[in-house]
């Protein structure tokens, strides 16, 4: 037989019984059990969860309550997400209105660049076309071989530079090489051609006819 | 469920519907990007054939993200109106 020692400390009985406050409720509950609870939106939640009591002077002054310091972090950053999500839907209609202008802005004129007699085999000359923003090089390859690109770097427009004994043309850049042939990447950071312009030969001249851009 | 039987959603559960809004509209915004440079690309190679189809899909993607952002808004108005 177990002898009685009392109440049980772990479970601490509230004394108090008959207060008015617990007119239904069985003896062993505490008082506060069925006590409304604070609104869990209104407890401040500390970084390390404990309660604020056991929290720095400097925080229980300035509390800051964690989730919520939390939600609106990342509010903002879906804010800026979507703000970002715009910048990029504008700049594809960016693509969208510079492609209609292309379409609209006709043939590239007939332009006469220069005569056979300009340039030696295995040399290049410089020219604009179609228009004077657009630097273009003409090398000749062979006596009867012309080929004409734009200058521009399929990566980052820095100007490319003719080694026809390398048969290439250089972007000091960042290494970039492309066939001077072709006018076809070969080596370094460019994906796309240079820029072909479609050359005519009337007699000794060579003329500018069009510009042909390439994916491949 | 009608507006009587609404309640807002806590923190825990704001912060989760967050996350995961977050992840979609990262997911939605990298899909953005590669739309944008592959056009590009091919655009200043001379194919402008996918130039308007790439453009009306990243409008599409901008629209989700801000139609989620308009979900959070109005969760927030909700949580202050009956907070």
């Amino acid at each position: 037989m177990v002898a009685d020692s009392g109440p049980d400390p772990r479970s601490p009985i509230d004394p108090a019984i008959n207060t008015p406050g617990r007119e239904g409720l069985t003896g062993t509950a505490p008082a506060s059990l069925y006590a409304p609870s604070p609104d869990r939106e209104a407890i401040t939640i500390a970084p390390d969860f404990a309660p604020l009591d056991a929290q720095p002077a400097w925080r229980q002054d300035f509390p800051v309550d964690w989730p919520q310091d939390l939600y609106v972090e990342r509010r903002d950053f879906m804010k800026f997400l979507v703000l970002t999500s715009a910048a990029f839907a504008v700049g594809q209609i960016w693509i969208g209105v510079q492609n209609w202008y292309r379409r609209h802005s006709g043939q590239p004129p007939v332009r006469r660049i220069a005569s056979v007699d300009d340039i030696a085999v295995g040399a290049a000359i410089g020219f604009t076309y179609p228009d004077e923003q657009e630097p273009c090089l003409l090398v000749r390859l062979t006596v009867n071989e012309f080929v004409a690109f734009g200058q521009k770097c399929t990566h980052l427009s820095c100007a490319v530079i003719p080694r026809p004994a390398e048969g290439s043309f250089y972007c000091p850049c960042h290494e970039g090489r492309f066939d001077i042939r072709t006018g076809v990447p070969t080596a370094g950071p460019p994906q796309r051609p240079l820029t072909r312009i479609v050359l005519d030969r009337r007699g000794r001249d060579i003329y500018a006819v069009g510009v042909e851009q390439r994916t491949a | 469920m009608r507006a009587s039987t609404r309640r807002p959603f806590s923190r825990e559960q704001r912060l989760t519907i967050i996350h995961g809004m977050l992840m979609f509209v990262l997911i939605v915004l990298v899909l953005q990007l590669w739309l944008l440079s592959a056009t590009m690309n091919a655009w200043l190679g001379g194919d402008d054939s996918s130039v308007w189809p790439a453009a009306a899909a990243s409008v599409a993607c901008l629209s989700l993200n801000a139609g989620l952002y308009l979900y959070l808004v109005r969760m927030e108005r909700m949580r202050k109106g009956q907070g």
